[in-house]
């Protein structure tokens, strides 16, 4: 007797490709599609105005080393990032353990440093970039102190200083809420256990804390990372790349390329390689979890 | 997923990416310029424009209807808004994504165009046109849209600057114009009074921010500089001309405090300083709440001059309706249609510039201040600075230009940073 076509195991796989159809339509359509054409494009000279395609082979790869501008680009986009991602979970962290008390008015602290989170960014860049005014707000109130502040986005120094911030204090409600999830997650017997054993706040969040919420640590250094390095809006709208290359991250100087300077063959090669850094930080990431996050041990 | 997975699953995408290229680079080269008489109605033309002014739109739409009246074949043309800010790059996508329109304005992405043979020639059409009168058109007004004789976007706007001057405030800080003609020095000289009496702003360079460096184009000619030399192959930022205009500036915005520093808004419309450079066309935001005066730009040490700012229209040479297109695009420009369009725009066309004609349509502006400011300063006008690929060399003058708006910087060693950036593109 011929054996039935469906059985339960291919049942059960037509059911999980039928829910991942969707996803993965998407991803091919949005995600594989494009890559595949910025792939082709860094491999053409495209002149746009023209409508003609040139093949140039390794041309736009060999471009990225003689480009005199790279250098400082990918060192505003690693110190952006660095910043951001430094700032952010330490922030986040020091927010969530704070606000993981019972004190009176404990939701309205955690509500008001999430809030940020949910303005669009654009609009809360351009707030901060009025504020942030030679005659702005933030000197006017520094005045009121005594303190003759600087011209905090035309200032080579402070630029980056100002986007950094910026960013941190719109995002890291995010990571405040993750890491609250996390402590709340952390058993309260063992605190109990380590205090009878005679272990001061200090050791407690090192030896406790830190290793039980090491997952969420993980997580957030992750997204972290990838919205630090996709962050554009907050560049394009507070300084736009400058004073001069200073705060020029390497999203914004892929969007001068492309679509500013219409070199999308170049474009697309910087593009590329945002991608294999992504990649490679997040599988370096992957990889050292096991020497670091709890669970992985 | 296996190594051989991975790489069938690149290759498949790099498929695509080939088709999808191969399908979009094919899409902009389309030729079709055939001649034979198209169908009732099968005709649909599309125009960009960057203004979003219901007049300028509904003119533009009348004016549309009455060639469509006559032209059967042509079954809508419609204008398409899109914000200034973003305009060259809406533009520029619209055409690499195969969807250019017909018919386009253009500002500084022109040479761009014209080099890469994107526009239509014009010429020929608009002799040949009965009544265009294509020897109306002045010389200084078609140089900036034309390869040699041929022109490729009729100039329907070259508004010039001027400058705007606030005098409830110089009355304020006891301050008057000169009677025998303003210099720069006047203007940095009274603004910093008005600055030290009424804590206003002297003189604003309208749209320049520290950072749109080709606005200053309004300025150096007064010294005798220009940004590049006329065949646009050798930057002259270095030149000793524009290294004194530039230390006019720069003592104006650190030493005199005759203009507001960089990160330090002040909006002349709002009242908030004694002069701005703008173009006439910004009159519109003369909102009468305070009193004011509207005169040619002051001289520099290298006597008069004066700058237009300008705007084209032009026939894609990418559009699958260019005979059409260029027909409608003589009919919009012809004397009837000009003089409707002058209601908001300068002309080019000798014949509408009067005092009179243009004070007929403009109720900020006397006759005699149109005559001074615009009529007479057209012929021998300067446009701002414009080249080839003009995005690419703002940026890269802009980078090394920020190095200038600091209160110690070295003026002479900044230029010439700004020649070693964009003297690379300049040569291409």
């Amino acid at each position: 007797m011929k054996a039935p076509f469906w059985t339960t195991r291919r049942r059960d796989a037509l059911t999980g490709y039928l829910f991942i159809t969707p996803q993965l339509i998407g991803v091919v359509v949005f995600v594989l599609v494009p890559v595949g054409l910025a792939v082709w494009y860094s491999l053409n000279d495209w002149n746009i105005f023209r409508g003609e395609l040139t093949f140039v082979g390794g041309e736009n790869w060999a471009a990225l080393l003689d480009d005199p501008q790279l250098p400082s680009v990918l060192g505003a986009t690693a110190v952006f990032s660095g910043g951001v991602v430094v700032l952010n979970i330490s922030l986040g962290l020091a927010l969530a353990v704070m606000l993981n008390r019972r004190f009176r008015g404990v939701t309205v602290f955690r509500t008001m440093f999430f809030s940020p989170v949910v303005v669009s960014v654009v609009a809360w860049t351009l707030v901060w970039g009025f504020l942030l005014q030679d005659n702005g707000g933030i000197n006017a109130a520094l005045s009121v102190v005594g303190i003759d502040g600087t011209n905090w986005l035309q200032n080579g120094n402070t630029a980056m200083v100002a986007v950094i911030v910026t960013q941190v204090i719109r995002s890291v409600g995010v990571n405040m809420v993750l890491f609250l999830a996390a402590l709340q997650g952390v058993p309260g017997e063992l605190y109990e256990a380590a205090r009878i054993d005679g272990a001061g706040d200090a050791a407690i969040f090192r030896r406790i804390t830190l290793p039980l919420i090491s997952p969420t640590l993980l997580l957030t250094a992750i997204i972290t990372i990838v919205g630090a390095l996709q962050a554009f809006a907050q560049i394009a709208v507070l300084t736009q790349g400058g004073p001069g290359l200073s705060t020029t991250v390497l999203v914004y100087y892929v969007f001068q390329q492309a679509f500013e300077f219409n070199d999308i063959g170049y474009g697309s090669t910087l593009a590329l390689m945002l991608l294999t850094f992504v990649m490679l930080l997040t599988l370096l990431q992957w990889q050292l979890r096991r020497k670091w996050v709890f669970h992985e041990n | 997923m296996t190594t051989a997975t991975r790489l069938g699953a690149a290759m498949l995408a790099a498929a695509i990416g080939l088709t999808a290229a191969g399908c979009s680079a094919d899409s902009t080269g389309s030729d079709d310029t055939s001649s034979t008489p198209a169908a009732a109605g099968s005709v649909d033309l599309r125009m960009t424009v960057w203004t979003s002014n219901e007049d300028q739109l509904a003119l533009f739409d009348s004016i549309a209807e009455s060639y469509r009246a006559e032209h059967p074949e042509i079954g809508s043309i419609t204008f398409e808004s899109l914000p200034f800010a973003d305009y060259n790059t809406t533009l520029t996508t619209q055409i690499a994504g195969g969807n250019a329109p017909d018919l386009a304005w253009m500002g500084d992405l022109s040479e761009d165009l014209i080099s890469s043979d994107a526009l239509v020639p014009l010429t020929e059409k608009l002799q040949d046109t009965e009544g265009w009168n294509y020897d109306d058109l002045l010389d200084s007004v078609t140089a900036e849209f034309s390869d040699g004789d041929e022109l490729y976007a009729y100039p329907f706007s070259n508004s010039p600057f001027a400058l705007y001057v606030n005098t409830d405030l110089l009355a304020q800080a006891g301050q008057t114009l000169p009677a025998d003609g303003l210099t720069w020095e006047d203007v940095s000289t009274i603004g910093a009074a008005v600055n030290a009496a009424t804590g206003k702003g002297g003189f604003v360079l309208r749209d320049f921010d520290y950072a749109s460096w080709n606005v200053l184009g309004t300025v150096w000619p007064g010294w005798g500089a220009a940004a590049w030399s006329e065949d646009g192959t050798e930057c002259t930022f270095d030149s000793p001309e524009m290294t004194e205009a530039f230390r006019f500036l720069h003592d104006a915005a650190f030493v005199d405090g005759s203009m507001p520093g960089p990160g330090t808004t002040a909006d002349f419309f709002a009242g908030d300083s004694a002069f701005t450079v703008a173009q006439v066309s910004r009159a519109s935001l003369l909102d009468g709440s305070f009193a004011y005066d509207v005169v040619p730009l002051p001289e520099g040490p290298a006597g008069e001059y004066s700058v237009i700012g300008q705007a084209g229209v032009g026939v894609l040479s990418s559009s699958d309706h260019v005979e059409e297109a260029t027909d409608f695009l003589a009919y919009l420009t012809n004397p009837e249609n000009a003089a409707l369009l002058a209601q908001y725009f300068p002309p080019p066309r000798e014949s509408l510039l009067t005092g009179e004609a243009l004070a007929a349509n403009n109720p900020k502006l006397t006759a005699e201040q149109l005559q001074t400011v615009v009529v007479d300063r057209i012929p021998d006008a300067v446009t701002l600075p414009n080249h080839a690929n003009p995005a690419e060399i703002a940026q890269k003058g802009k980078t090394a230009l920020d190095a200038m708006w600091t209160a110690d910087a070295d003026v002479e060693a900044v230029l010439g940073s700004v020649c070693d950036a964009i003297q690379p593109l300049l040569s291409r």
